[in-house]
């Protein structure tokens, strides 16, 4: 059970030969280094693959004129900076930082390497070389909102959900206007973990809103479980982040997938270039970072035909899920008729809008 | 059988001494074989995870970053093990520290006070502390058995930290993420050489050690300790007061353990984030061990043991060696260890090929 | 609550609580022999890769329940050969064991993560699964669910009225008498530490194979942990295991489930509940040196020196 993968081995020869041929010598035509620091493992089929996916992909497409490594499973205590230094210090050019928790690590070691290019995931502090990126999963959310709305029957929706933080309730509010745009009985159940990956507790979690009358399950969490529940208990479920298709074939109708290759590689070329810049990219469906997976077969065509329809609206900027009016869950007006959420305000909520049963935990 | 084992009348104390280098040549076998396994040149192997971590100053500065909670927490350890208290609670201790001092810390968020440093620290160890004294009361005054208690009280405290840090000691701007604000200039651990992360704690921790050493070898309290853990019932009869020794050694574990989670927070981390510790608490059990419960040895351990953390995150960066060999080296060495220690108390006598000596199971 | 909720939250306590009290059983076992293996989480993690490996490379979960088994016996052993035959420190030892085995099981385990697989399928027993409240609790389970009702009468059984079983409690409670008697000591506890390794491999693949059909590093999450803690928390006797496995699946579960009906409470203060009851429970039984006396396998933890 050894992991003798060729690519592994390649690896592990060139870095030999690299180490032998002197380390500190340049090269003529020395590859970018990239180098990615994981929270999970590489194969958690959720937040970290994707990313090692995008990794993959981007090394492809730049076949020979980039160098990536990577380190999984980063603990965002003390360590997390020293990670990033190393890897920065190990003469990488270029350093994606993919969980949250890296955000003020990240910035420190930036001050230290003003020359290396750093893109920390989903934070919101930049700096001279530190840019910031995030994908718009709102906009998947709300389609799979529409798609619920037609296909439940008990009128109730279970969303197991990680934290409280902006990001999630960003996602449980599109999910729950989706589903009120074509079905104003429906109510979303939240059921908060308090982890992004804790596979038992996930299935715990679902379980719970499955017995409470959830037909539908949708999850902002990284691992499949909830999935594999909703497929054993024969209800309905979405994925999220990857595609979960293999993990409840019958039971997952579609989910917010993300689609970090083509941003990877769009941004090793800049920093290859020279046209990086330090800002923020906040990518949905019209630059490809989000994606539909598959649509389950058990989805009407009509449905899938409205929902097509609705993203390539979204896609051509003439529709946007957190446009007026919206009402919160006291039925308060807080976006008017006819205007949209700033994206300050789409980063910062911190309330649900109506539909959405029980309280936000503050 | 060609071997014959005997008991040895009295322990070996070369055995003693040789017996933790003994484990270490093994694992480093171990570890060759392992990447001899993994397709990998095992010097190549060996060097990446044990050299090249420490091979230039900011390497050892870290090396010191990572060792030092270890350290302070096996020297508390160490104390409570020689007097046969079996304290596995560090881990929940340190995040106490780290809890408490976080607490202190937030209110001196506008503070330039001299004074705001000593207090943090000192809240840190008093958090260690009373947390350390639940287990000892129990212990003295209910004969509740430390080694349950001081597990359960490790997951009251994780679950404690992971309290205040998504509610009352969350950063008010930072968008509902748990993390708290970072902390002030004034209650930040001044590092020992400027651009590097080494900081005062490892420098605390080495006096913690010297401390240990003074008060093990030269008082009488650590006569009374030692004479605790060798043989209770002496210790009764000498007329030493047991429960004032078992509550005493549990306080100062608590305190070192709570300097260290204190330590973490205000040096290398700057602000209580969920993932103070990757479990140092559990790794200080292992050092502990490892150095034979004595100051010198655990301060060789500790760094032992901080290198191959570094180390298996230099394997996957340079070689692509999965993280896991990190844990993974740490379990075979403590085996290793362990099945070397017999050699202490018995002798194993070659026979040769002609005898038949039956062999002893014990 | 309407009864169909209570039904299924009955439901899911029985799942929740069944790894923990399938690992419990054999710690009791062990313990009951004056042998402390702290080693479980470390031996679930081994049983619960293994598990899933071999289930998903031979497309059968029954090997992988076999493995799982054969697996925690294996880790055990080394556990055994330190504590027993070296006589090395058994606190150290268990605790090298579950690093031991967090670390092999995710270096083994890399390939097989986020890899799907259908797990075990209810046997919805008919007629039985339809009584109200506690029908679909007891009748509509996997079968290793099942598997632990059987378990948990064979070590009942075992116990409390098997030859067997004094042989064992007398190893436990006074090993030095037991060697007068002719019983080896050593192999008594060499048995029961594996029957612990194979309960604890087993639980291991209930949480890959039935539970969250998958394998990812450290899915046990302290699942080993609580096991230990449930074993005092019954003192020691088997019918307040099963009850006290439940408690906790039904603790870990009831937080969600109230989240799910609105019920707004800090999950994390929550969380600390099934630890706080634990240690109360262990302090009240102490308190009494003849209460403790009675539960308590008189030479726990403590290493037997044949040469003695």
């Amino acid at each position: 059970m050894t992991r003798l993968s060729p690519a592994r081995l390649l690896n592990g020869a060139a870095t030999l030969l690299l180490s032998a041929a002197v380390s500190t010598a340049a090269f003529a035509a020395d590859p970018l280094k990239i180098g990615f620091v994981y929270v999970g493992p590489v194969g958690d089929a959720g937040w970290t693959f994707e990313h090692d996916a995008g990794r993959k992909e981007m090394e492809e497409a730049l076949a020979g004129k980039v160098e990536t490594s990577y380190v999984e499973s980063v603990s965002e205590g003390a360590d997390s900076q020293r990670v990033i230094r190393q890897l920065a210090q190990q003469g990488h050019d270029l350093i994606f930082t993919t969980s949250f928790g890296y955000m003020n690590p990240t910035l420190k070691v930036a001050r230290a390497f003003p020359k290396t290019s750093f893109m920390h995931a989903t934070g919101y502090k930049r700096s001279k070389n530190v840019g910031t990126y995030s994908a718009r999963f709102y906009e998947g959310r709300y389609l799979t909102g529409v798609i619920a709305g037609q296909m439940t029957k008990t009128n109730t929706i279970g969303y197991v959900a990680a934290f409280p933080i902006p990001e999630v309730v960003q996602g449980i509010n599109a999910f729950t206007l989706g589903l009120h745009s074509v079905n104003p009985q429906a109510k979303v159940k939240v059921i908060w973990i308090n982890s992004w990956y804790d596979p038992a507790k996930e299935r715990e979690a679902a379980e719970a809103l499955i017995a409470q009358g959830a037909d539908i399950i949708n999850q902002h969490t990284d691992s499949p479980a909830p999935v594999q529940a909703a497929q054993e208990k024969g209800v309905y479920a979405f994925g999220y982040d990857s595609d979960m298709t293999a993990f409840g074939p019958d039971a997952h109708l579609t989910g917010s997938v993300v689609h970090w290759g083509g941003f990877y590689t769009q941004t090793a070329r800049a920093v290859m270039d020279g046209s990086w810049k330090a800002d923020d990219t906040w990518g949905g469906m019209a630059v490809d970072m989000v994606k539909m997976a598959p649509y389950n077969k058990a989805i009407p065509q009509t449905v899938i035909d409205q929902v097509e329809a609705i993203k390539a609206k979204i896609i051509d900027g003439s529709f946007h899920p957190f446009q007026g009016p919206i009402k919160d869950q006291q039925g308060e007006l807080k976006v008017a008729d006819g205007t949209t959420m700033s994206d300050g305000e789409i980063l910062s909520f911190n309330w649900y809008v109506e539909g959405v049963q029980g309280e936000l935990p503050k | 059988m060609l071997v014959n084992v005997e008991r040895r009348a009295q322990g070996s104390r070369t055995m003693a001494y040789m017996s933790p280098v003994l484990a270490m040549v093994l694992t480093l076998f171990t570890g060759a074989l392992l990447f001899w396994i993994q397709e990998q040149n095992p010097l190549q192997g060996l060097y990446t995870f044990f050299i090249l971590p420490v091979a230039d100053l900011y390497g050892l500065s870290e090396l010191g970053v990572k060792a030092a909670p270890i350290l302070l927490c096996a020297a508390g350890l160490a104390v409570c093990f020689r007097a046969n208290v079996w304290n596995i609670g560090a881990e929940g201790q340190l995040l106490m520290g780290a809890l408490f001092g976080s607490w202190v810390a937030l209110q001196f968020l506008e503070s330039t006070s001299g004074w705001a440093m000593p207090l943090v620290l000192l809240s840190g160890a008093l958090g260690g502390m009373c947390w350390a004294a639940i287990p000892a009361i129990l212990k003295n005054h209910f004969n509740t058995n430390e080694i349950l208690t001081t597990i359960m009280l490790n997951y009251v405290a994780l679950n404690l930290l992971l309290f205040g840090v998504h509610g009352p000691l969350k950063d008010p701007d930072g968008f509902n993420f748990p993390e708290s604000a970072l902390f002030s200039e004034a209650t930040t651990l001044p590092v020992l050489i400027e651009g590097y992360r080494l900081h005062l704690g490892a420098l605390l921790a080495l006096l913690a050690v010297v401390a240990v050493w003074v008060v093990l070898s030269r008082t009488f309290i650590g006569f009374q300790i030692r004479v605790l853990g060798m043989d209770s019932s002496a210790a009764h009869y000498a007329g030493f007061r047991e429960k004032k020794l078992v509550l005493l050694v549990l306080l100062f574990c608590g305190a070192m353990a709570g300097l260290a989670g204190v330590s973490e927070v205000t040096g290398p981390i700057g602000q209580l984030v969920p993932t103070v510790s990757p479990g140092y608490g559990y790794s200080a059990i292992i050092v502990a061990f490892l150095g034979r419960l004595h100051p010198v040895g655990i301060v060789l351990a500790s760094l032992l043991m901080a290198l191959v953390y570094m180390g298996s995150e230099m394997g996957q960066i340079q070689m692509g060696l999965p993280l896991a060999l990190g844990g993974l080296f740490q379990g075979v060495l403590l085996f290793y260890l362990l099945a070397c220690d017999f050699l202490i108390m018995y002798r194993i006598r070659w026979q040769g090929f002609a005898s038949n000596v039956a062999t002893n199971e014990a | 609550m309407d009864i169909d909720l209570i039904t299924n939250i009955l439901f899911a306590m029985v799942r929740t609580g069944t790894p923990l009290l399938l690992v419990a059983m054999g710690e009791l076992i062990c313990e009951k022999s004056g042998v402390l293996n702290l080693g479980q989480e470390g031996m679930m993690l081994m049983g619960a890769m293994a598990g899933f490996a071999v289930a998903f490379v031979s497309g059968d979960l029954w090997f992988g329940v076999l493995a799982g088994i054969l697996t925690g016996m294996l880790m055990s052993l080394l556990f055994g050969f330190l504590a027993l035959n070296l006589n090395a420190n058994q606190v150290a030892s268990g605790l090298a064991l579950t690093i031991f085995g967090a670390g092999l099981s995710a270096y083994l385990g890399g390939d097989f993560v986020g890899k799907p697989l259908t797990g075990m399928e209810a046997w919805v027993i008919p007629g039985l699964s339809s009584i109200p409240l506690i029908g679909k609790a007891l009748f509509a389970q996997d079968p290793l669910v099942y598997l632990s009702f059987v378990m948990f009468g064979v070590v009942f059984f075992f116990v409390y009225h098997s030859r067997p079983g004094l042989i064992l409690k007398a190893v436990g409670e006074a090993p030095e008498s037991a060697v007068a008697v002719g019983l080896s000591v050593i192999r008594v506890r060499y048995l029961a530490v594996l029957f612990g390794g194979a309960m604890a491999g087993l639980g291991g693949a209930y949480l890959s194979l039935a539970y969250t059909p998958l394998w990812s590093d450290n899915m046990t999450a302290g699942r080993g942990w609580i096991a230990l803690a449930l074993v005092v928390f019954a003192s020691w006797r088997v019918g307040r295991l099963l009850l006290g496995a439940y408690l906790f699946g039904a603790a870990s579960i009831m937080h969600l489930v109230m989240q799910g009906l609105g019920v707004s409470v800090s999950s994390n203060l929550l969380a600390t509940l099934p630890y706080l009851a634990t240690i109360v429970v262990l302090v009240l039984l102490s308190s009494n040196q003849a209460r403790i006396k009675l539960f308590a396998p008189m030479s726990l933890g403590k290493p037997f020196h044949k040469t003695q």
